[in-house]
């Protein structure tokens, strides 16, 4: 406990010291890295010597505050999501050195450390937390702070307002919260949680409708999901790293948590959670494919694999309502595998993203081209991290991902029984994976391959060691997961026996799912790999390389004549079109000989841009109109509003 | 009853092949395969008595030959061959068409029939081919694809008169065959004559002619 | 256990590239000439594979990786599937995901080896590959539950067991039927056949798949030929033990058996590329996404 206490603080005032420092210099930035390495490493003691004991651990201290009591647990469901966070903050913080240093951001550097550190130590406080007002108090805590990552650059008007929608999104689900623990409160006598599988389900529909709109606010589930973008294109990488690996990923633990207590589960919940993943999945990765920008489209890649992610809880929680163990070990084992996993790809992709940045200068993929021969290194990361977000089998994102099928099929198994439609899953999957592929084969398609296209980008440098370190840390784990899937398989074990009691006490994930296969497959598949790349390597490493790309008889190939993201993705966007409503400026060329043609497109989110901003825009000019008509300076009519009100009181108050 | 089955699949992807298909000639000639088909049903499912074999003849003389042969000579007069730019889409008609075709598959099962009934997949297929009828009919402009509604629609009904063919008078279905027969006549004039006035096989030009 | 794995792998590697020169020869035929001999494609082979390499100056590594990934993935894929009456050397619970994303695995580096180049019309190519397989993917999957719903377990060896000869004869045939027709769209498509794809045209504008490979050369383009081969024969060995699912029990007459049905299916591609017309571009989608609907009524057949 001393070790998890420590390490909570030693994180979460890592930048503090940096405040008593210059802000023109590296003075506080090296030491507040060094703190959070010692205090990663301390929860990490923590954490591995209670999985070599009990596998949890619980203390509980009294609080003034009434309702409140310092309850701290640590269960393996936490360690799932305590993993990813660990090592991407870790990482972050040693990627912060040399991407946001002091010295060049004299205005903001030693902001973004407070509120890294504080952000991340809210995290881990929110995932110990086992009492309603300790775990709002971080939730707090971490969406204030995460508002303060945001807008770090604040002084962009674009920024500005990304920070704001963030703001009034966030806002608006721990309402619901506030409302969730409200409700979970008289039916257990104090704030703290209840006992995993102890609450009733019946008159609890509100409690979950609730927790499925405060905490998939935070996840970004799709029609919720309106701040996401916005917010992670505009913090600068390693917080859009932390942001979109591991704190949206604080929904998804909030919903797995609430659905524990629950002693029975409703069937319509796993529907609707099935429902939300489905169409988080497929309008996600749409999106993501339409985008130009390129923290943007990792941003709504964030919504896909949530929308993946909810896929496998709604497996699970169906597997509870129609009493399917297999499902249940499936979806769940799925489902947090893929929270790790995400955390630890998602969050090496933005680091990549912003070695780009850094080196370009730009967000615009069409501004890259050719980054592959300037940055080797960060192109293969980049790289790695686009095959395990593709599910692509020798990395660890196809695991999670076969998890989830392979719980999906299990629900073949039911003839007749309305469950049989949870098979579904299965081909969305497979159409969000088709997607994904070829939204990130255009990305690195475009960005590191070909030529350069601009100026900026044929002088791009590779990054600092500082900078690529944490990013071959996250590779390693990557490649870990998926090359030795089987050493996470008891967590995941017992995280499901927290979060479903004894109904899967006889199935274990190795028996439905064969982990030990898949591993020895991805040995295989990369072992003949390196073997025959090398092979090929080697035979041709005398072949002459200074001819040009065939131009399939057009003499004089430019650079400008290379096929561009939104030409690569014009084709899949089409078929879209009835979801994206793309705007696009400049189709068509007239006449024979045109001089000068711009063709530019746009996609518009299509729940903030489409119907949120066109609702609040009619709301506030249709009360504009009413008060305008209410309040309009004349005595006579502010009289007669004052005897009515009169008049109304006492007809509805007299006996 | 393997037979009977194959046919009624066959039915159904003709439903779907007309939902999906721009070419009008190919269309009326498929509708006219689906036709054809359906004339087997009485004789296969009720043997061949007499009741039967007038009800195949007349069917197969009406849905096989007679009103796609006038079709393809209205096609031939008019000079059209595709349809353009229908009211919805060929892609989400045909998606609405599976998915109205998987719903009454689910359907058919909680409908309160007789158990020999159940088993087949007559009702679903009835079901089924009457809603990609009305799809047809809602999202298509072009005056003959509105008269291949109405024959699917048709062929749709005459699924559900087999079943019932022993205690519906034959005079029921040759009214309906009849019915049919004059609608299609009707029609055919009326392209004639928005084909004359218009240029044009477009109903939605129809509209300019009120008052 | 290695007995199957060596007559896996034999059959695989020696008979592949005979079913291009089958269709070939079967077009030739159609179309009233002599046509090149069978053994046309392993000549071609030999001959790529002693030549030299040429490389562009813009390409990169990853220029060489799409060639690799995509001859050994279909290796690969080849020891999870039945080949015939001979069963998976290797087969476990839930090997159909591996191989379909083993082949998801094979087009990412292959269209990224083709964006390397920075040719735009390798682009796009590799754009309309992308957008088709998308589309093709939850065909396949849909496949694939269906043949699950009739069998035991969730491994391509227990799919394509031998219940499927009494499945044909009971209630799925009718599914069974469907989803063959779907498959096979699926094989055309991802093979790049006609309809959907022509292999042989000399238009780089309006390629698909051969469009990718145009600034390969070399031991390259015959890498990606043999690794065409190979895939063509893993998706067709599906389609063969799906028509016909039954086995001798002796493994020689079971190899023939394959083999004379892998022949039927090299020579029914043959056909249809003779006697039609390519689609046009923007029907394709309409096509896959037509093909998809029809295996979602196999499996509502199914699950009835």
């Amino acid at each position: 406990m001393t070790l998890l206490g420590g390490g909570l603080l030693l994180i979460m005032l890592a930048g503090v010291p940096g405040l008593f420092c210059r802000s023109d210099e590296h003075g506080g930035e090296r030491f507040a890295a060094l703190l959070t390495l010692v205090g990663a490493v301390c929860i990490g003691a923590a954490i591995v010597s209670a999985t070599r004991g009990s596998g949890e651990l619980s203390h509980t201290f009294a609080w003034s505050v009434p309702g409140a009591s310092l309850a701290f647990y640590l269960d393996p469901l936490a360690i799932c999501f305590l993993l990813p966070l660990l090592i991407i903050v870790a990482t972050g913080a040693i990627y912060g050195l040399r991407y946001w240093p002091h010295r060049e951001h004299p205005a903001n550097g030693r902001k973004l450390r407070l509120f890294y550190g504080l952000i991340s130590g809210a995290m881990i406080l929110l995932l110990l937390a086992r009492n309603g007002v300790l775990f709002l108090m971080a939730w707090e805590v971490m969406a204030i702070s995460g508002y303060f990552l945001i807008t770090t650059e604040d002084h962009q008007a674009e920024v500005r307002r990304a920070g704001f929608i963030y703001l009034i999104a966030t806002h608006t689900g721990t309402l619901a919260l506030f409302a969730l623990f409200v409700l979970l409160g008289p039916s257990t006598g104090s704030l703290d949680f209840p006992a995993a599988g102890t609450l009733a389900a019946t008159g609890s529909s509100l409690i979950f409708l609730l927790g499925l709109f405060g905490f998939g606010m935070k996840a970004g589930l799709m029609p919720l999901h309106i701040w996401l973008p916005g917010a992670h294109a505009a913090a600068p990488s390693h917080a859009s790293a932390l942001l979109s690996g591991v704190m949206i990923k604080t929904g998804i633990y909030g919903l797995v948590r609430l659905t524990s207590l629950f002693a029975e589960i409703p069937a319509w919940w796993g529907w609707t959670v099935l429902l939300l993943g489905a169409v988080s999945g497929i309008m996600g990765v749409a999106l993501a494919l339409a985008q130009h920008d390129i923290k943007r489209l990792l941003a709504y890649h964030s919504v896909e694999n949530i929308g993946i992610i909810a896929l496998g809880l709604g497996i699970a929680l169906l597997g509870r309502s129609y009493d399917q163990p297999a499902l249940i070990v499936l979806g769940l084992s799925g489902c947090l595998l893929h929270v790790v996993n995400h955390g630890l790809f998602k969050a090496l992709l933005f680091l990549s993203a912003g070695s780009v940045i850094h080196a370009v200068g730009s967000r615009q993929i069409d501004h890259y081209g050719g980054l592959l021969k300037l940055q080797p290194w960060t192109g293969a990361m980049f790289l790695g991290g686009a095959v395990a977000i593709c599910g692509l089998p020798p990395l660890n994102g196809f695991v999670s991902e076969w998890l989830i099928y392979l719980g999906s099929f299990q629900a073949l198994k039911q003839p007749g029984s309305a469950l049989a439609a949870a098979v579904l899953a299965a081909p969305v999957l497979a159409l969000i994976g088709g997607l994904a592929l070829a939204c990130f084969v255009k990305v690195f398609g475009i960005a590191f391959l070909g030529e350069p296209r601009t100026t900026a980008a044929a002088q791009a440098h590779e990054a600092p060691v500082a900078m690529l370190a944490p990013m071959v840390t996250l590779l390693v784990a990557c490649t870990w997961i998926g090359l030795l899937p089987t050493t996470l398989h008891t967590l995941l074990q017992k995280a499901v026996g927290t979060w479903a009691g004894t109904v899967v006490a006889g199935v274990a994930t190795g028996s439905v799912a064969p982990l030990r296969w898949i591993s020895l497959s991805a040995w295989l598949l990369l072992l003949l790999v390196v073997v025959l790349f090398a092979v090929v390597r080697w035979r041709s490493r005398t072949a002459p390389r200074e001819l040009g790309t065939w131009g399939c008889g057009y003499r004089f190939p430019a650079v400008r004549m290379q096929y561009t993201a939104s030409s690569f993705a014009d084709f899949l966007i089409r078929l879209f079109a009835f979801g994206l409503n793309s705007e696009e400026h400049g189709r068509q060329v007239a006449g024979l000989f045109p001089l000068r043609q711009t063709f530019s497109s746009h996609t518009p989110d299509a729940v903030l841009d489409r119907i949120l901003v066109p609702a609040f825009r009619a709301g506030s000019w249709l009360c504009r109109r009413l008060r305008a008509w209410f309040h309009n300076g004349s005595i006579a009519r502010y009289l007669l509003y004052v005897i009515v009100t009169v008049i109304v009181l006492l007809t509805l108050f007299t006996p | 009853m393997e037979l009977t089955n194959s046919i009624l699949l066959a039915v159904i992807l003709i439903n779907f092949f007309t939902l999906g298909s721009a070419r009008l000639g190919a269309c009326v000639r498929i509708v006219a395969v689906q036709g054809a088909l359906l004339a087997l049903l009485p004789i296969m499912v009720h043997g061949v008595t007499l009741h039967s074999t007038l009800l195949a003849a007349g069917a197969f003389c009406f849905k096989g030959v007679i009103i796609p042969w006038m079709l393809l000579r209205a096609i031939q007069r008019v000079r059209i061959r595709r349809e353009m730019e229908p009211i919805v889409g060929f892609v989400p008609t045909l998606i609405l068409g599976t998915l109205t075709t998987a719903g009454t598959f689910l359907f058919a099962d909680f409908l309160p029939l007789i158990s020999a009934h159940h088993e087949g997949l007559y009702v679903p297929t009835a079901l089924a081919t009457i809603f990609s009828g009305f799809l047809l009919l809602i999202t298509r402009r072009k005056a003959i694809t509105l008269v291949l509604g109405y024959l699917i629609l048709e062929n749709g009904i005459f699924i559900f008169g087999v079943l019932l063919s022993e205690a519906l008078p034959l005079m029921v279905e040759t009214g309906v065959l009849l019915d049919l027969l004059v609608g299609v006549f009707v029609m055919g004039i009326v392209m004639d004559q928005i084909s004359r006035e218009f240029s044009t096989l477009n109903t939605e030009r129809l509209s300019a002619l009120k008052e | 256990m290695l007995g199957s794995l060596v007559l896996h792998l034999v059959l695989l590697l020696v008979f592949a590239p005979l079913w291009l020169g089958i269709i070939i020869k079967a077009k030739a035929l159609f179309g009233g000439r002599v046509g090149a001999p069978l053994l046309q494609p392993y000549y071609d082979l030999a001959r790529l594979w002693r030549k030299g390499f040429v490389f562009s100056r813009t390409t990169t590594w990853v220029f060489l990786a799409g060639p690799v990934v995509g001859l050994l993935v279909p290796l690969l894929a080849s020891l999870l599937i039945p080949f015939g009456g001979i069963d998976a050397p290797v087969s476990f619970e839930g090997d159909l995901i591996l191989f379909v994303y083993l082949f998801a695995l094979a087009r990412f580096f292959t269209v990224a080896s083709a964006l390397d180049t920075g040719s735009s019309f390798e682009g796009m190519g590799a754009a309309r590959e992308v957008t088709f397989s998308c589309l093709a993917e939850p065909t396949v999957l849909f496949a694939l539950l269906v043949l699950a719903r009739l069998a035991d377990g969730l491994s391509l060896n227990q799919l394509f067991g031998d219940h499927l000869g009494q499945a044909w004869q009971g209630g799925a045939g009718a599914s069974l039927g469907l989803i063959l027709v779907c498959l096979f769209v699926v094989l055309l498509v991802e093979n790049s056949r006609i309809p959907f794809d022509d292999p042989t045209t000399h238009l780089e504008l309006t390629m698909v798949h051969e469009v990718m490979a145009l600034d390969h050369s070399g031991p390259l383009l015959g890498m990606i030929l043999y690794g065409a081969a190979l895939k063509m024969m893993v998706m067709s060995a599906l389609l063969v033990r799906l028509a016909v699912p039954w086995q001798t029990g002796w493994w020689l007459t079971d190899a023939g058996l394959f083999l004379a049905g892998l022949v039927g299916v090299s020579l029914l591609v043959g056909i249809i590329e003779s006697t039609m017309a390519r689609l046009r571009m923007p029907r394709i989608p309409q096509v896959l996404i037509g093909t998809s609907l029809l295996s979602i009524f196999a499996l509502v057949l199914v699950l009835r």
